[in-house]
């Protein structure tokens, strides 16, 4: 799980192009919208199709992604048990 | 033109308010000048490093900045340099009025990449919304509290009488106090961003001669 995290912090820095953003400053449980990282819809957008490239996961109501993506910590888990790839 | 129209048309021109050219900047080949004087110069480089450089040394903090397509890099870099330390507080009464030939044909060459192979296809969301080029106004107008009059047009070629005209006729016609005109071009790399202020301050005559020449300088 905190190889998935760790991974997780890189891709995000990397897809979402947070420049300014290093891996140390993302905490588990800092909120990625919001008054944390920042995030805004297209980032979300964005992460919907992260889960379904890098792990074949697919989000049949983007609404879910309210609870999915509240933190590192909370995607993490979500992939770890719903993963296909 | 017939003798009576040219007539009337020198009458409105003479009667009309004179605009000047306040302040103006080119973005080209690594190099970023303003008033003809360089600023900034970066050579042998990518755009993706070069404006990446240029964000840095111009002290902007707008994380944003990195999120946007080379288009926007391109002409958020130009208008910051002419609309920094104007107010942000949305009483900014000044228009957009910008034009190139490429559309947004670089970030649409990229984002069809993303959906041309049926078994990888991811089309990107962030992408996709910088797929027309008006969004790079929209990055500017975000930045800068613009509530104002914004249009982009597509030409073959830089078309210094259509600057000319369109931001006489809105100062004219008091639908802003100041006109951002933008060439901002983008397509594979190959880059070149002319902007500059008209209003009816002092500067520099508002004449298609003088936008062209700032234009060539």
């Amino acid at each position: 799980m905190e190889a998935l995290k760790q991974e997780l912090k890189e891709k995000i820095i990397n897809v979402l192009n947070l420049e300014d953003i290093a891996v140390e400053d993302v905490n588990d449980n800092d909120a990625l919208f919001g008054d944390g990282l920042g995030l805004d819809s297209i980032d979300a957008l964005e992460l919907i199709v992260m889960l379904d490239k890098d792990y074949g996961i697919k989000l049949a109501d983007p609404k879910e992604g309210k609870a999915i993506f509240q933190s590192i910590e909370t995607m993490a888990k979500y992939i770890s048990e719903n993963r296909t790839k | 033109m017939g003798a009576a129209t040219q007539q009337w048309y020198l009458k409105k021109q003479a009667m009309a308010d004179k605009h000047f050219i306040t302040d103006y900047c080119t973005i080209e080949k690594g190099r970023i000048k303003r008033n003809g004087q360089e600023v900034f110069a970066a050579s042998d480089t990518s755009f993706a490093d070069f404006a990446k450089q240029a964000y840095k040394h111009a002290e902007t903090e707008y994380s944003k900045f990195f999120k946007m397509d080379n288009l926007s890099k391109l002409s958020f870099l130009a208008a910051d340099l002419l609309l920094k330390g104007q107010p942000l507080d949305g009483s900014n009464n000044t228009a957009l009025l910008f034009a190139n030939i490429s559309s947004s044909l670089d970030t649409d060459v990229k984002f069809n990449d993303s959906i041309s192979d049926k078994d990888n296809y991811f089309p990107s969301p962030a992408v996709f919304v910088y797929t027309l080029p008006n969004i790079c106004m929209g990055e500017i107008s975000i930045r800068y509290k613009l509530y104002t009059e914004n249009s982009f047009f597509i030409f073959e070629a830089f078309n210094p009488e259509f600057f000319a005209n369109y931001a006489a006729i809105l100062l004219d016609t008091s639908r802003a106090d100041k006109v951002l005109c933008g060439w901002v071009e983008f397509f594979k790399d190959d880059y070149k961003a002319f902007m500059y202020l008209v209003s009816k301050e002092s500067g520099t005559d508002n004449t298609i001669e003088n936008i062209q020449l700032l234009y060539n300088s």
